[in-house]
């Protein structure tokens, strides 16, 4: 399923919404997100899941080909941690 | 800096604010989504949201674990697990926002 299916899905089941409204909604709901998580904060959907942010320190990494150092800068990653009910679900409980 | 957590209240608030639905309609708008997206992947399909990443499906198959508690072996049964690969729209976003 791509974004178009699921807005999709949302249109037909909400036939008294503007097509425009229903892509408002699904695109408003992954930028808040998103944005939550540039601000290093956490999105916690019971049941679905949580999106949190996650610290890599600094490191001393090395390019695999010429095996010369090169020093890694701290990052931050998004990280994703599955739901218990969907997690559930996904093995048949 | 103070830390919030979102939750699916925030998420129709902001639902709520965007579009001039009321209230307990945009608190079901963000339910069916994260309900059709879960559908989806109960059904072992992959959900790709472009600009934001794709959560896809995986097989893991039986192996033998230990409990680490009792170090008593356990075979830990065929299981389906869920992974979310972030875009990397999304890594840079989350890179710059918390760069200080």
């Amino acid at each position: 399923m791509i974004r178009s299916e699921l807005i999709q899905k949302l249109a037909d089941e909400n036939p008294h919404l503007f097509q425009r409204d229903v892509e408002r909604i699904v695109n408003t709901i992954f930028d808040e997100i998103t944005e939550t998580m540039a601000r290093g904060d956490r999105v916690e959907l019971r049941g679905f899941g949580a999106f949190s942010v996650k610290k890599r320190d600094s490191r001393i990494g090395r390019n695999p080909r010429t095996g010369a150092s090169v020093s890694v800068a701290e990052k931050h990653v998004p990280f994703f941690k599955t739901g218990k009910l969907l997690r559930d679900r996904l093995n048949g409980r | 800096m103070v830390e919030k957590t979102l939750t699916r209240m925030d998420l129709s608030e902001a639902v709520f604010n965007a579009v001039g639905l009321s209230k307990n309609e945009s608190a079901d708008l963000v339910e069916n989504v994260l309900k059709h997206m879960a559908d989806a992947l109960v059904d072992g399909e992959q959900v790709k949201i472009s600009s934001f990443g794709t959560f896809s499906v995986r097989n893991k198959t039986e192996r033998v674990g230990r409990n680490p508690k009792t170090g008593e072996e356990v075979t830990i049964e065929p299981r389906r697990v869920l992974t979310f690969r972030p875009s990397h729209l999304m890594k840079d976003r989350i890179e710059t926002g918390n760069k200080r």
